[in-house]
């Protein structure tokens, strides 16, 4: 049995659990309405996961209830015991049914059309509160045969009234019907049951409850042996994890402290027991860290399958494409995100893409495109679904919003289209001209809105007519396991979220560096040719007075630790006292007292039991003003003067080649600076090459191209210990190290060519620190090493 | 019998405060805090209770007493509120003490400030008087 069908059992048994006291509960209150709501949505739910794993039987079952559920949900109907005890009698079926599917893997052979008829029954009879709304608007067809579709959903000529689906019996459905049943299953009873039940219109309830009571029999020795699949997993309080969590940081804590405390002591027992107790902990912590996080994976997993099948069934044909898979979420919010993403990926194939047909003719690829993405971002973890299809179309939206009473023609007409966008959230607004057994019935797209507000997130959709819907989903961080940088200003340390860095620079004043200059005294940083505004953690955040940072910053003044964060596509610098490690933290909320603290993004507990705080980059930028509208603009548009002048002084790294010649290239062009010991260089052909970051990364003598290399043979010939310098040069994700003799230096200037040579590895010469320097011809060498390199790019 | 109370005393400035002694979670001694740059001057510190992060207030500030000696060190007293516990910073922890519904009084109208708000009343003790703190009141800092 795969992992799907596992996990929807599992869950079934739960909700058909909560049906069973919703069900008594609601008789008690008829006029119960959430309880109504919450029994509707359960079947819905039921419904819509055995339609995609393909239990047709449970599906017809569950889709019939659903009917009549739907009428008593719009006031057609009113709860009496005869409905109350067909609906339990439903869940019993389920229940077997469920039974079968976990010991055989399928939903065996038994026959429900009784029960089916039973419910339709039910919902056919019309108690019409206030007259003529009530015709039969749709009519369902019930085919209990197997090979036949599951329900086909005819839609009369559409009156003006909400549309209800009143299902009437099919006249040919007992010819079908017949010719399924197996042998077990009493027929005639049903039949006649069902015949009887037409005629006597509504007041019966012994003889139909009795009459299903015949249906046991098979499933009654598998019963016994159900549950079998709860037994392997135990669902445990989410909260109880939490609380397991933090006692095991605690415990990692006083571990901490032992091992210590066992260093002091020569005991040598006590220093055994210590590294034991070392041990189990760092297991224990692994393991209930394991415990809540996982990939998101986990749930996309079931996803393409979700798609495929409605897809076929809809007669559309979807590409479902995901990114992030690896993004790793909190196990509660695994659980609450499951449920809403079905619905909206099903709601997004099922109302947003269209038939290919109308694709074509709308000048789209006949396969529509579904899009899945994840990431961590903003503080948050983000989730993108997005499609090409029809998107909403807002007046029909609003049209239908004002006709259910939903908004005042006048609130209406307010709205933005944005907002009117999200009205798809509303509880029972739907704007599908039919009802289907996929959706259509307006609810899902609420219950996803409630699920996910719940774990304190948010849900939104955009949309444009004829391009496609995109529904975006944040949830916060809160307990989600990040990677952070770890710094110090002002005496206190701050977790910087991994997600916002971008590099860290360490400025050493002195070496004909200028350092930090201001600008009407704000401080900005030359990052390779660029501006980067600078922003004093400790300054920002207040954390020491004037005159104490005045006193330390002579002392400090050596170096300078430069943190390059990006928020909102802007690149700042943060200077901080000093770097630390980076370390998964876990992310913990502030309590409501420190809510409007915008830089701070929560706080997290370092090895030391000390608290540390998780900065907001996005709110940090904002509180220093890095980020304005204006600003942002006018940066914009400097940037491609900025790249066009030749005066500008850029980063130039100064190198030779083991003669006395000086060569130079722009940093800008070099990934990275290596040190290769001749024992790390292997062979291929006739080339050198290293492995280099899980690639293989060719090796070019750089001498061996220029004209006067001859003389001067390369200083690893001198002394095979030397490891080699070599410069990474990377192109598209291709490496390849450039082996120079030694990094001179690290110069800004402008590069103006003096002389132009162009020929033996050199374009020109220029003058670099009073010496005649030549600019390495990078591409022109590499092309002669490999002449692939470039080719295979294009 | 009149119906009796029970709370938990503090002394904040020698004044005898008392919260609800269900309201408390717990009592710790000084714990080291990690500072909260730009909040409120009444938010000393986060302290690690046990994995959970809480928010000390100081509540001699918070009161608009006169601030701590530096040499002098807090005791904690959690609190437990509807979004989580709060810890509040007090001088000398006191024992606690069941009192009788008739010694309760409202707090005069001449209190002023900070103190008006966030004292609910007044216990009239044989000895002394027992300044009951609303403790939501006090958790709750966005009004400033």
């Amino acid at each position: 049995m795969d992992e799907v069908t596992k996990e929807f059992l599992i869950e079934s048994y739960e909700n058909l659990d909560m049906l069973d006291r919703a069900l008594v509960e609601l008789e008690k209150d008829p006029t119960h309405r959430p309880s109504l709501d919450s029994i509707f949505r359960t079947i819905h739910t039921l419904k819509g996961t055995c339609g995609f794993l393909g239990f047709s039987r449970l599906e017809r079952v569950s889709h019939v209830a659903e009917n009549l559920l739907s009428r008593l949900r719009e006031g057609k109907l009113a709860l009496n015991v005869e409905i109350t005890s067909a609906l339990l009698a439903t869940v019993d079926a389920v229940r077997r049914i469920l039974a079968i599917v976990e010991n055989t893997g399928a939903e065996g052979s038994e026959d429900y059309s009784e029960l089916i008829e039973r419910l339709t029954i039910l919902a056919t009879v019309d108690k019409p509160p206030q007259g003529p709304s009530a015709q039969p608007a749709v009519v369902v067809v019930v085919a209990p045969s197997a090979t036949a579709p599951a329900v086909i959903a005819q839609l009369a000529p559409a009156p003006a009234a909400p549309v209800v689906a009143a299902p009437k019996v099919a006249e040919p459905a007992p010819e079908p019907l017949k010719a399924t049943v197996p042998p077990l299953a009493p027929t005639p009873v049903a039949a006649a049951t069902a015949v009887q039940a037409t005629a006597s219109s509504a007041t019966k309830s012994a003889e139909p409850a009795s009459g299903s009571d015949h249906d046991h029999h098979p499933a009654e020795k598998t019963e016994t042996r159900a549950r079998g699949m709860s037994d392997t997993t135990v669902r445990v309080d989410v909260g109880l994890l939490d609380k397991l969590m933090n006692l095991v940081g605690e415990l990692v804590l006083a571990r901490n402290q032992i091992l210590q405390l066992a260093n002091t002591y020569s005991d040598p027992l006590f220093v055994k027991m210590g590294q034991r107790l070392n041990l189990i902990t760092s297991e224990l912590q692994e393991n209930v860290m394991k415990t809540r996080m996982q990939p998101i994976e986990n749930v996309w997993n079931k996803l393409p399958r979700v798609v495929r099948d409605i897809s076929t069934e809809l007669g559309k044909r979807v590409k479902l494409e995901m990114f992030g898979k690896e993004t790793e979420l909190d196990r509660t919010i695994i659980e609450a995100i499951k449920d809403p993403l079905t619905h909206i990926i099903r709601n997004s194939v099922d109302h947003g893409v269209e038939l290919p047909d109308d694709r074509l003719s709308s000048g789209k690829p006949d396969v529509g495109s579904l899009v899945l993405r994840a990431y961590h971002g903003g503080g948050q973890v983000n989730i993108e679904i997005i499609d090409d299809g029809a998107g909403i179309n807002v007046k029909r939206v609003r049209d239908k919003a004002v006709m259910m009473g939903v908004l005042s023609q006048d609130q209406a007409n307010r709205m933005t289209d944005r907002e009117i966008c999200n009205l798809v959230f509303h509880p029972g607004l739907s704007t599908a001209a039919k009802v289907t057994n996929v959706s259509g019935r307006g609810v899902g797209m609420d219950v996803v809105k409630t699920n996910i507000e719940k774990i304190g997130g948010s849900v939104d959709v955009s949309s444009e007519v004829g391009k496609g819907t995109m529904v975006k989903i944040k949830i916060p961080l809160t307990l989600a396991i990040i990677p952070a940088l770890i710094v110090a200003s002002g005496g206190e340390r701050f977790a910087i979220p991994q997600v916002n860095l971008v590099e860290l620079v360490r400025m050493e004043i002195g070496q004909g560096n200028r350092g930090v200059e201001m600008i009407y005294g704000v401080p900005v940083y030359r990052l390779r040719g660029n501006l980067l505004p600078l922003v004093y953690l400790n300054k920002e955040l207040k954390l020491e007075s004037d005159e104490e940072g005045k006193q330390r910053q002579p002392a400090q003044d050596d170096a300078i630790n430069i943190v390059v964060v990006e928020a909102d596509g802007r690149q700042f610098g943060l200077v901080v006292d000093a770097i630390n490690d980076t370390e998964e933290i876990v992310v913990k909320p502030l309590g409501k007292q420190l809510k409007s603290l915008t830089f701070c993004a929560g706080a997290t507990i370092m090895g030391d039991g000390r608290v540390a705080l998780i900065l907001d980059v996005m709110g940090l930028a904002q509180h220093a003003r890095v980020i304005s509208e204006e600003h942002d603009r006018s940066r914009r548009d400097e940037v491609p003067k900025r790249a066009v002048s030749s005066e500008e002084k850029q980063s130039l790294l100064l190198f030779d080649v083991g003669d006395q010649r000086q060569m130079v290239i722009p940093l800008s062009m070099v990934a990275r600076l290596e040190e290769v010991a001749p024992s790390e260089v292997e062979w291929t052909g006739n080339q050198e090459v290293v492995q280099y970051r899980g690639q293989i990364m060719l090796l070019i003598r750089v001498a061996n191209y220029l004209a006067a290399s001859q003389s001067a043979e390369p200083l690893k010939s001198k002394n095979g210990q030397d490891t080699m310098q070599v410069v990474v040069y990377s192109d598209h994700g291709r490496s390849v190290g450039l082996v120079v003799g030694r990094i001179r230096d690290i110069v800004q200037q402008t590069l103006e060519v003096k002389r132009q040579v162009h020929q033996n590895g050199v374009i020109g010469s220029t003058v670099i620190q009073d010496r005649v320097t030549d600019l390495l011809d990078v591409a022109g060498i590499i092309q002669q090493a490999d002449p692939s390199f470039y080719k295979d790019q294009s | 019998m009149a119906e009796t109370k029970q709370f938990c005393t503090f002394l904040l400035n020698d004044f005898f405060f008392g919260v609800e002694v269900l309201k408390v979670q717990e009592v710790i001694r000084y714990q080291e805090m990690t500072r909260v740059p730009l909040a409120p001057c009444m938010v000393r510190g986060l302290i690690n209770l046990r994995g959970q992060i809480i928010t000390a207030i100081d509540l001699r500030l918070r009161l608009g007493l006169e601030p701590r000696k530096d040499n002098e060190l807090p005791m904690n007293v959690v609190i437990r509120t509807d979004d989580g516990a709060v810890s509040l910073l007090v001088d000398e922890m006191g024992d606690v003490l069941e009192v009788s519904e008739e010694s309760f009084e409202a707090p005069p109208e001449t209190l002023q400030g900070q103190a008006r708000e966030l004292i609910r009343g007044v216990y009239k003790l044989k000895e002394r008087l027992l300044l009951i703190l609303d403790t939501e009141r006090t958790v709750t800092l966005s009004t400033l």
